[in-house]
């Protein structure tokens, strides 16, 4: 690299044709392979703009459009002079498309030639018709070459347009997008505020928006956006630079607003949205805790499930009169207290052995440890205490004496999450910036330095445990009162990935993070058990799971919402690097210069 | 070297956890011990009280059964040992836990699967046992290498000087989606393979042991992928250069050696060995889901910390004592003891295990050819 500026291509035919047949490659096999796992049949039956676009062919459609993006795109060096972008990459994402498309249309040639059904479950007429729109062959495969094409193009093209109208673009898309996916919220929520007339003239009878009222709806997005262009933005970021008197204030007023609607906000709701937010809350109480384990104190613990476990047990044994081995039920209150025992006696007694293992050993045996808890849990041996594989049913609800919280009303065990998330906020709020939450941050950084600069390290990583130990046996002990009844099998390790994924994909080591990840994921996508707002990802969240979790690990290991510290982490060379390319002395002015570019605010990176 | 007055203060702090390890291990011990003599004493003389204290009415077991579990352990043992070659491998140049081995190991068993399936429909399977087997076995080696390399391409080349722990998540993001990727493709349901040839199935006593067909083709199939991954990783220069990276990468770089070819090749080999456990493992339990490669790749991680991560002959070793151990110590240790229904406890007894190698020996039972800073 002896020039500091990039190639450039003579002419707009000049490619490097080996990369664009690798993303055409890439992009065909992406998009077979989202064929054969039957995810646009299934989806298909949900409407996102009503006989015009279902999930189905929106989840198709997606692979060139990001791929078309993501192949044009261009690594930009600080300190090199980048090439204008044009014609050359709308070239490139045209040919992706085009590839991509071609090879879709080989998948339909097959499907109609050979019968495959044996092995793979999803090799059907069902998706025959789905990809030819029941227009015979010819027409199917023209229409995905042109449509692949014209989506290759269009997501290269995003690198083209005018940042303003990219942006606008992207707003009514997403805009349109949540609209649709939020149809059971948004009427739910209407319907409680008497507003019916507004979900029929959005939505049609099927589901799904109306082609009008989508295009007036986008109509409305697009303006507002362009109204709003760039003052969102300087809002968070006056926010962001107040200080003192002023700041706590405004805090005060965004605390006040979040916990009135906290509390309004589900009277007007129905079941379903009150049920979904209860599940939502459950895992936001177990990310939390997890958060402290893994995000503050950087212990990956793989075991977490055990915790939610041992306090569901705790609860189920001590409250329910068909518990085998404790006779008298205790007041769910009452058990509350033991929970917290038991909890930061397993928190103990986990904690102690895996301590001074390095980070990758201690995930597995902690791995090791949820396994050997649940199966104690479903053996005969501890049967006669825990019930063996039958579990322990007939959890009474909570009495709180005005009022009875179980399952079958979810509204009272959304507040009754509610209180508890609200502690586990607080304390994991009061505990990021005390004494034990800087020791937790400075092993998570390097162990040898936090225990040369005088931190007991091995007490705090246990007070971690046991912290994050208690946070999910509260969750547990609610999650039985609201079931009303407890079983080994609700305790896989899955769960334990599935807080993980929520935890990462939020950003570690932050509470507003975690919060917005279990919304996102739990409220959208569901949990192991639980169904979310698209009920038709059923069966494929967990392949989403997984592909998010090495997406994020790829791509933004610090997550949506990363907290500032932890992005610092993480990007340090680069930020030296990049100091160092402008010739800055690494050390003497990093807070001014680098500190603006370490605050994420989750709005992505720009070039 | 710390001064004097750094260390009393140091250790003063951390007695109480150490304590309490103490109290931990000198509890494990004396659980095995009580429980393996009571189990001697049933066995000379059953109505000795001592050997009916917690379990009165057992008699222990008689040689033939011994012998049975000792074979099974050996068996099983065995393939945890192949899965572990992977594990050991990748971390050895890696120097991080590639959790979604255990995928790979299941690939392969789903492809041998889907393999033999077809050729037990058109009537190879009985008719040419030993060249499907051949068949089945090539394709499984490739269709899980293929999945290793793939996997090594997209999730962890591009992470290879991030944090560890970074990774290790990533692996088991990659664990998630292949287990689901599966699910997706083939369905849900428990495939079975088919039936293998009578003379080939049938018992047969060798050594005076009673040893079925299947079990010591597995043996005898993972010895013959042993013997060859120590050949190439011993005497040729491709097992050389992986000895040189995991040494040291940047100095093997400098060398001369291709880093990059090298950890491809060590995730292929990996793979491989995992295919053909695959295929070992269909044949053995004949039946197969999307969720088979989860708790064996876990049990082979713990093979490979047993035997000294790292550590090739180590990995094998360690599998088939994991192995023997998860079938003999239920009804040695635990059946003595009075533990109703041990045969559920199996999988808690090796992930004792694992607990119990960290807990006295972190570097395994062989220890590990590892340079010191990668130690646990």
């Amino acid at each position: 690299m002896s020039t500091l500026a990039a190639p450039m291509p003579s002419s707009a035919l000049d490619q490097d044709w080996r990369k664009v047949l690798r993303w055409g490659f890439i992009c065909g096999g992406a998009l077979i392979a989202l064929c054969l796992v039957g995810m646009p049949v299934e989806l298909d039956r949900r409407e996102i703009i009503e006989r015009y676009l279902s999930l189905g062919y929106l989840s198709v459609v997606l692979v060139p459009l990001v791929i078309g993006w993501v192949s044009a795109s261009q690594v930009v060096l600080e300190g090199f002079e980048s090439r204008k972008q044009g014609l050359f990459d709308l070239v490139t994402g045209l040919v992706v498309g085009v590839i991509g498309g071609g090879l879709l249309s080989l998948l339909m040639v097959a499907l109609d030639t050979w019968n495959l059904r044996d092995p793979l479950v999803n090799w059907s007429p069902k998706l025959f018709r789905f990809l030819t729109y029941e227009n015979g062959m010819g027409f199917g495969a023209g229409a995905w070459i042109v449509t692949c094409g014209v989506l290759g193009l269009a997501g290269a093209s995003l690198h083209v347009v005018p940042r303003f109208a990219r942006r606008i673009v992207a707003t009514v898309i997403i805009g349109l997008l949540s609209l649709s996916v939020l149809e059971a919220a948004v009427s739910d929520v209407s319907e409680g505020f008497g507003l019916e007339w507004l979900t029929d003239l959005i939505y049609a009878k099927k589901g799904g928006l109306t082609l009008t009222s989508a295009f007036v709806v986008g109509a409305v997005i697009a303006v507002v956006a362009a109204l709003t262009d760039g003052r969102v933005k300087a809002v968070t970021n006056r926010y962001r630079d107040m200080e003192g008197i002023e700041r706590q204030k405004t805090s005060m007023i965004l605390f006040a607003v979040v916990a009135v609607l906290c509390i309004v906000l589900p009277m007007f709701l129905g079941k379903i949205m009150n049920e979904l937010l209860a599940n939502v809350g459950l895992f936001l109480l177990l990310a939390l805790g997890l958060n402290i384990v893994v995000g503050l104190a950087g212990l990956l613990d793989l075991g977490y499930v055990a915790f939610f476990a041992v306090g569901g047990y705790t609860t189920a044994v001590l409250t329910s009169p068909n518990s085998p081995w404790f006779a008298p039920e205790l007041h769910f209150g009452f058990s509350l207290f033991f929970v917290v025992i038991f909890a930061i006696i397993v928190g103990l007694v986990i904690g102690a052995p895996v301590i001074r293992m390095r980070g990758d050993y201690l995930a597995i045996v902690t791995l090791g440890f949820g396994e050997i808890i649940r199966l104690l849990f479903m053996s005969d041996w501890l049967g006669p205490y825990f019930g063996g594989a039958q579990g322990i049913t007939n959890v009474p609800g909570v009495d709180l004496g005005f009022a009875m919280v179980k399952g079958t009303d979810p509204r009272s065990v959304f507040y009754l999450v509610l209180f508890f998330s609200v502690i586990a906020i607080y304390v994991s709020w009061r505990l990021q910036a005390s004494r034990l939450g800087r020791a937790w941050m400075a092993i998570r950084e390097d162990e040898q330095v936090a225990e040369a600069m005088g931190i007991n390290t091995v007490s705090a990583k246990l007070m971690a445990f046991v912290v994050g130990a208690v946070l999910a046996a509260f969750s547990g002990a609610v999650l039985v009162a609201k079931v009303g009844s407890v079983f080994p099998t609700s305790f896989m390790i899955l769960i334990s990935i599935i807080i993980l994924v929520v935890v990462i994909v939020g950003g570690m080591g932050n509470i507003a993070g975690v919060m917005v990840g279990s919304f996102v994921l739990i409220g959208v996508l569901g949990g192991p058990k639980q169904p979310g707002l698209l009920q038709e990802f059923q069966n494929f969240k967990l392949l989403i799971y997984g592909m998010l979790l090495v997406f994020m690990m790829l791509k933004r290991p610090e997550g949506l919402v990363p907290s500032a510290r932890r992005s610092r982490e993480l990007h340090q060379e680069e930020f030296l690097q990049d100091a160092w390319l402008r010739g800055d002395k690494p050390g003497i002015d990093d807070d001014d210069d680098a500190a603006p570019l370490l605050v994420g605010d989750g709005g992505g990176e720009e070039e | 070297m710390p001064t004097h007055a750094i260390t009393t203060k140091s250790a003063r702090r951390l007695v109480s956890v150490d304590r309490f390890l103490t109290f931990i291990r000198v509890f494990l011990v004396t659980v095995i011990v009580v429980g393996f003599l009571a189990f001697i004493w049933q066995q000379f003389d059953a109505d000795n009280p001592f050997a009916q204290w917690r379990n009165p009415g057992a008699r222990g077991l008689t040689g033939d059964q011994f012998k049975g579990l000792l074979i099974s352990g050996l068996s099983q043992g065995s393939m945890y040992g192949l899965i572990a070659l992977g594990y050991s491998m990748v971390y050895g140049v890696l120097g991080f836990i590639n959790f979604a081995h255990g995928e790979v190991f299941m690939v392969g068993a789903m492809t041998g699967f889907i393999a033999s399936d077809k050729f037990q429909a058109n009537g190879m399977w009985e008719s040419n046992f030993l060249l499907c087997l051949a068949l089945i076995i090539v394709m499984a080696v490739f269709f899980s290498t293929f999945t290793a390399v793939v996997m090594e391409r997209v999730a962890y080349r591009p992470l290879r000087n991030s944090p560890r722990l970074i990774p290790l998540i990533t692996s088991i993001g990659v664990s998630f989606f292949i287990q689901n990727f599966v699910l997706g493709l083939f369905g849900p349901a428990t495939k079975s393979y088919p039936r293998l040839p009578e003379w080939l199935a049938k018992q047969r006593s060798i050594l005076t042991f009673e040893i079925a067909g299947t079990r010591l083709l597995v043996l005898v199939v993972a010895a013959v992928s042993m013997a060859g991954l120590w050949y190439i990783v011993e005497r040729t220069k491709t097992g050389k250069a992986m000895r040189a990276v995991a040494e040291d990468k940047e100095i093997a770089s400098l060398m001369g050696i291709d880093v990059n070819r090298t950890i491809v090749t060590t995730f292929a080999v990996g793979g491989a060995m995992a295919g053909v456990g695959g295929i070992l493992w269909g044949l053995m339990f004949r039946s197969v889901t999307h969720m088979t490669g989860f708790l064996p790749g876990v049990k082979a991680f713990t093979a490979a910390v047993v035997g000294g991560i790292g550590n090739l002959g180590g990995a094998m070793a360690g599998g088939i004592s994991l192995g023997s151990a998860e079938s003999i110590a239920p009804l040695v240790i635990l059946e003595p003891l009075g533990v109703p229904g041990v045969s559920q406890l199996k999988d808690a007894v090796a992930f004792t295990v694992l607990v119990l190698v960290l807990l006295f020996k972190p570097s395994g039972l062989f220890g590990e050819r590892l340079s010191s800073e990668d130690r646990a």
